[in-house]
């Protein structure tokens, strides 16, 4: 049980689940960390995200990978008019508003799903579907490697972006002092959608490069919500660093847990971690103090 | 005092609508409602009176319904002690997540995450443990003395549900007008300067939340009586977390009839649904989630806005209080 | 993979049934007996999860039951009753207990002379306790817990088999097998979903199995749903098990084999019981190399009935799959309609007496002729079926073999 070969392959499994649990919780801790809202429609949002792909697919025989692309672009923009048009004119300025808006908005989706999908579950089949990188101690499936390669590089990119752009500046500049932004003539209110549909952007992302190797049903996105915020909180609402080895790390937990105290059980060590975390650090690892 | 004649007008109303509605069916789901009112108005006491969102409140509903479960298939007790340990049970779980939480201070979005992954953790552990019945959940017998809730009719359970009801209507009523509720309003409104007034967020919290917690067990423990089996997605999942927050809401948070109102017009609004959709996958549910958007956007106060003139339909701007200003959207 | 289309098709394939049935029927009764009136139809309640979590099944059996309908009443109704044809009375219990029961109650305030239903487990104990309240006839159509029949309730039947029978049947019938290829398989994993089907059976098997020579390594239970089993795949890895023995639901079961696949896994064999995917054609016509050999231990219907393979073959001609809710709820809309036959009534309690003296054998089940006692169908038992090239062999009992065992799977 303890032999290189279980451990090796556990951890490479954990890092690899980490990676894209981290890329879904950049999304969260970006929108957290300049508009402060709690977004409960990410993990709908995910599951509408792999449908797209998933039909992209289907119907016009788009690769996932090909298909980040459009899927992408077209997410970025229904996150922009969510946030500009639905979310800020509900919200009545109430933290808690939000938190129920994106609520009511992640119940609207998943039924919505439901009723025109069915509950049962869909995959597609890729060649490269079952094609494995084999390293002497562990199988490692393709598409999973990909996908931890394609994460790190969208927190490489959302980083640059953050750091380098126009946009990644005003977006800053919100995020520390919201009045002092608006005198100095940035549209908050566009920066803020710009800020939303970034993160889900993230998130379209996120999808395509899951969907070689998972399936997608309308309740798919409820297995990623809490893991993300327990990412987002672990790594520090608004830390982009944070929230890639917040990633890493849960992943990690994931993997052990479920190796060590079998995956029912398992599964309570992320939901302990992210009490924990709340209780005692909720500033997270990398997170300014609150 | 004030208000209960209100009170007993609605409880007249409870006791007379059997006597009209003599279908089991409508009889059935009027005890859902009620059911629901009973879990919308314990969430109302944290929520709505002192202002803490909790998202996962089927963690008190859970551990009310499995400690009465429990009680009754492993001992021979009487149901109706069963169903006071059940509600024991709850509160004390109240007591020691509140405890926890609000040593450590966690407020608003936070607080509901929080709750959120107890809830989640309650569900894990009572799918694992022996004790629970692990996933294969519990079954409470059916074949029961006739004294006991379970041989009861819709009718009987019907009107088990009114008495609560009326009976935490009452309980409500008195804690909006006591020293307490004052102080859990001053909390809702402004932590801190309830706090430099010297009230104690902490300690009034603490009892909001087991108060909270055991009425909504309350509910867990009736749910048992009625129901003959439970496990622990249907017992701690989302479901009953939701239904907990979206009934006061679309009732009207923070008033003692709110939560009533909002079960009522939200499974009239479900069987509406149904009728209409027919089997349509999941519409009526859609219409949960629309619904919890619209109330928001419009009708923040709920639909007792819409009746009573001395709530305000929306809230006033708070006045400014020595630099604090109220939070928008995008704070800092 | 094309979903949308099969529910359609499915849609039209129940208009199809449901329009031939009635124009038949009212050429029957229209042209020669213009002036006899149209006798009353008898309310069947037909209560199914169509929405929510498990609405795939529910939506199966729904249109099992719905097709058996048609063709009873295509076939002229229920004879004793003047040829009355059956009406369905549709009810959805959106994957929880609570609505099931309001279904219940609205079911036996619109008349319903019994219900046939229910599919999962918790449902089936909450509806059929609502039912006997009113002492209405309640058919089981899937809920295999075995409290459901052992709780005294006069009124509920279930025409197929019990987590009991199941496992023992299973683990008989995997005794056999082994010895017949010369006892390969010793040591065996078990990896079951976590509720309460998952969670009940493996606790028998974990029973029963070292009784029968067989050494448990490692119990792994999951939850529903899961994201990832390459941990699993690693624990089957360093166990090295003789055989793997899933019980979980479809989608997870799907993930384990291809995750099996992908990891090079290559047990003796891979036996099921109640596998979610191991005997569905969804499962082989979308993945068939993660599929071949895979053993299960489910419900299956009898292949030497014409009727059964009839059905079959008009299900996918539609475009959808023959699973088993689709055959079980039909066979029990079948035995409801004998019932009513030999009740000669729509009275319940004639019913329930129908019911329980019942012995039928015009069904698709392979159970031999229906005996009911304290609810439960005596002959109910679980089939071992084997996924061998494009096909779902049958592989035990020999009466209805279509195909040997091939076990140890022969690995190039």
């Amino acid at each position: 049980m303890f032999s290189a070969f279980i451990l090796v392959p556990a951890i490479l499994n954990g890092l690899m689940t980490g990676a894209v649990y981290a890329l879904i919780a950049l999304g969260l801790t970006l929108i957290y960390g300049v508009l402060h809202i709690i977004n409960f429609a990410h993990g709908a949002l995910l599951m509408a995200a792999m449908f797209a792909a998933y039909f992209a697919h289907e119907l016009l025989g788009f690769d996932p990978y090909l298909a980040i692309l459009p899927v992408t672009a077209a997410f970025f923009a229904i996150g922009y008019l969510l946030q500009r048009f639905v979310i800020t004119p509900s919200s009545h300025g109430k933290d808690e508003n939000i938190l129920l808006v994106t609520l009511g908005i992640s119940i609207i989706l998943e039924n919505l799903a439901l009723a025109f999908f069915q509950a049962d579950t869909r995959t597609i089949d890729t060649p490269y579907a079952f094609e494995i990188v084999d390293l002497d101690i562990a199988f490692l499936p393709l598409p999973r490697v990909i996908a931890f390669f394609a994460a790190l590089g969208v927190a490489l990119a959302l980083f640059a972006i953050m750091r380098f752009t126009d946009l990644g500046r005003a977006i800053r500049a919100v995020a520390k002092e919201k009045r002092g932004a608006e005198l100095v003539g940035i549209d908050v209110k566009h920066i803020y959608a710009m800020t939303f549909g970034l993160g889900i952007a993230c998130v379209a992302i996120a999808a395509c490069l899951l969907l070689p190797n998972y399936y997608v049903n309308p309740q798919v996105g409820n297995a990623f919500v809490l893991v993300a915020f327990t990412i987002v909180v672990l790594g520090g609402m608004g830390s982009v660093t944070g929230a890639l080895i917040g990633g890493l790390i849960i992943g990690l937990v994931e993997s052990f847990g479920g190796l060590f105290l079998g995956e029912s059980l398992g599964q309570i060590g992320i939901f302990l971690i992210f009490i924990i975390m709340l209780l005692f650090r909720p500033s997270g690892l990398f997170g300014q103090r609150a | 005092m004030r208000g209960y004649r209100s009170i007993i007008a609605v409880a007249v109303i409870l006791a007379l609508i059997p006597l009209v509605v003599t279908s089991n069916l409508w009889l059935n789901i009027a005890f859902t409602a009620l059911l629901a009112c009973l879990l919308g108005q314990g969430w109302n006491i944290l929520g709505g009176y002192a202002g803490q969102f909790s998202f996962g409140h089927a963690v008190f509903f859970g551990t009310g319904a499995y400690v009465t479960a429990i009680v009754m298939t492993t001992t021979g007790i009487n149901p109706w002690a069963a169903f006071v340990l059940g509600i024991g049970g709850g509160a004390l779980v109240g007591a020691a997540i509140g405890f926890l939480v609000f040593r450590y201070g966690l407020r608003g979005s936070y607080f509901a995450l929080v709750t959120l992954a107890f809830a989640e953790v309650f569900r894990v552990l009572a799918n694992t443990m022996a004790i629970t019945g692990g996933g294969s959940g519990l079954v409470v017998a059916s074949n029961l003395r006739p004294e006991i809730f379970q041989q009861t009719s819709r009718l009987g359970a019907y009107a088990v549900a009114a008495v609560l009801v009326v009976g935490v209507l009452f309980i409500t009523r008195a804690l909006e007008n006591s020293r307490t509720g004052a102080y859990f309003v001053a909390i809702r409104e402004n932590e801190d300067a309830a706090r430099a007034l010297g009230v104690d967020p902490f300690g009034f919290k603490l009892r909001a939340i087991v108060l909270s917690a055991a009425i909504t067990a309350m509910g867990g423990a009736l749910y048992v009586q009625v129901f003959p089996y439970i496990d622990a997605p249907l017992m701690y999942g989302p479901r009953y977390s939701v239904e907990a927050l979206l009934v006061p809401i679309i009732g009207g948070m923070g008033t003692v009839f709110g939560p009533l109102l909002g079960a009522v017009v939200l499974h009239l609004l479900a069987e509406a649904a149904t009728m209409v959709t027919g089997d349509i996958a999941g519409l009526n549910l859609v219409l949960y989630g629309l619904v919890l958007v619209l109330m928001v956007r419009f009708l923040p106060r709920g639909l007792i806005g819409l009746f009573d003139p001395r709530v305000p339909k929306a809230r006033l701007p708070l006045p400014r209080i020595a630099g604090r200003r109220r939070r928008e959207a995008g704070d800092a | 993979m094309t979903k949308t289309r099969f529910t359609w098709t499915r849609r039209s394939l129940l208009q199809a049934s449901a329009a031939g049935g009635a124009a038949m029927a009212t050429g029957v009764i229209g042209a020669p007996a213009i002036l006899r009136a149209q006798p009353a139809s008898v309310p069947i309640g037909v209560l199914h999860p169509v929405t929510g979590a498990i609405s795939y099944s529910g939506q199966q059996g729904r249109m099992g039951a719905e097709m058996a309908i048609a063709d009873i009443n295509a076939a002229g109704g229920i004879q004793t009753l003047g040829g009355a044809p059956i009406e369905a009375v549709l009810g959805d219990a959106q994957s929880s207990p609570e609505i099931g029961v309001t279904e219940v109650e609205r079911m036996a305030e619109e008349g319903v002379s019994a219900i046939v239903g229910g599919f999962a487990s918790s449902i089936c104990l909450a509806t059929t306790e609502a039912a006997s309240r009113y002492d209405l006839p309640y058919l089981v159509d899937v809920g295999v817990s075995d409290s459901i029949v052992t709780r005294g309730l006069a009124n509920t039947f279930r025409f197929g088999p019990g987590f009991g029978t199941i496992t023992s049947d299973a683990i008989n019938n995997l005794v056999t097998i082994n010895e017949a290829a010369g006892n390969p398989a010793r040591t065996v994993m078990i990896i079951h979903e976590d509720s309460l089907f998952g969670s009940g059976l493996a606790g028998l098997l974990n029973e029963q199995l070292p009784q029968r020579g067989f050494e448990v390594l490692e119990t792994i239970a999951h939850p529903t749903p899961q994201r990832d089993f390459n941990n699993v795949a690693l624990r089957i890895r360093a166990n090295e098990p003789d055989l793997v023995i899933p019980a979980n639901y479809y989608n997870e079961y799907v993930l384990l084999a291809r995750t099996m696949q992908q990891q090079r896994l290559q047990p003796k064999g891979i036996y099921s019981v109640l596998g979610g995917a191991a005997s569905s054609y969804r499962f082989l016509a979308e993945f068939p190399e993660a599929a071949q050999y895979i053993m299960d231990c489910n419900h299956w219907f009898d292949p030497r009935k014409q009727a059964a393979l009839d059905l079959k073959a008009r299900v996918e001609a539609e475009g959808a799959y023959f699973t088993y809710e689709v055959f079980l709820n039909y066979s029990c809309v079948q035995v409801l309609a004998d019932a009513l036959e030999r009740a000669a009534s729509t009275d319940r309690g004639a019913v329930i007496e129908a019911l329980a003296s019942s012995s039928f054998d015009g069904h698709l089940m392979p159970y031999g002729p229906t005996e009911f006692v304290d609810g439960q169908n005596q002959g109910a038992a679980p089939v071992n079926t084997q996924i061998l090239g494009e096909e779902i062999e049958v592989i035990f009992p020999d009466e209805f073999a279509s195909a040997d065992a091939v076990f140890p799977i022969p690995y190039q």
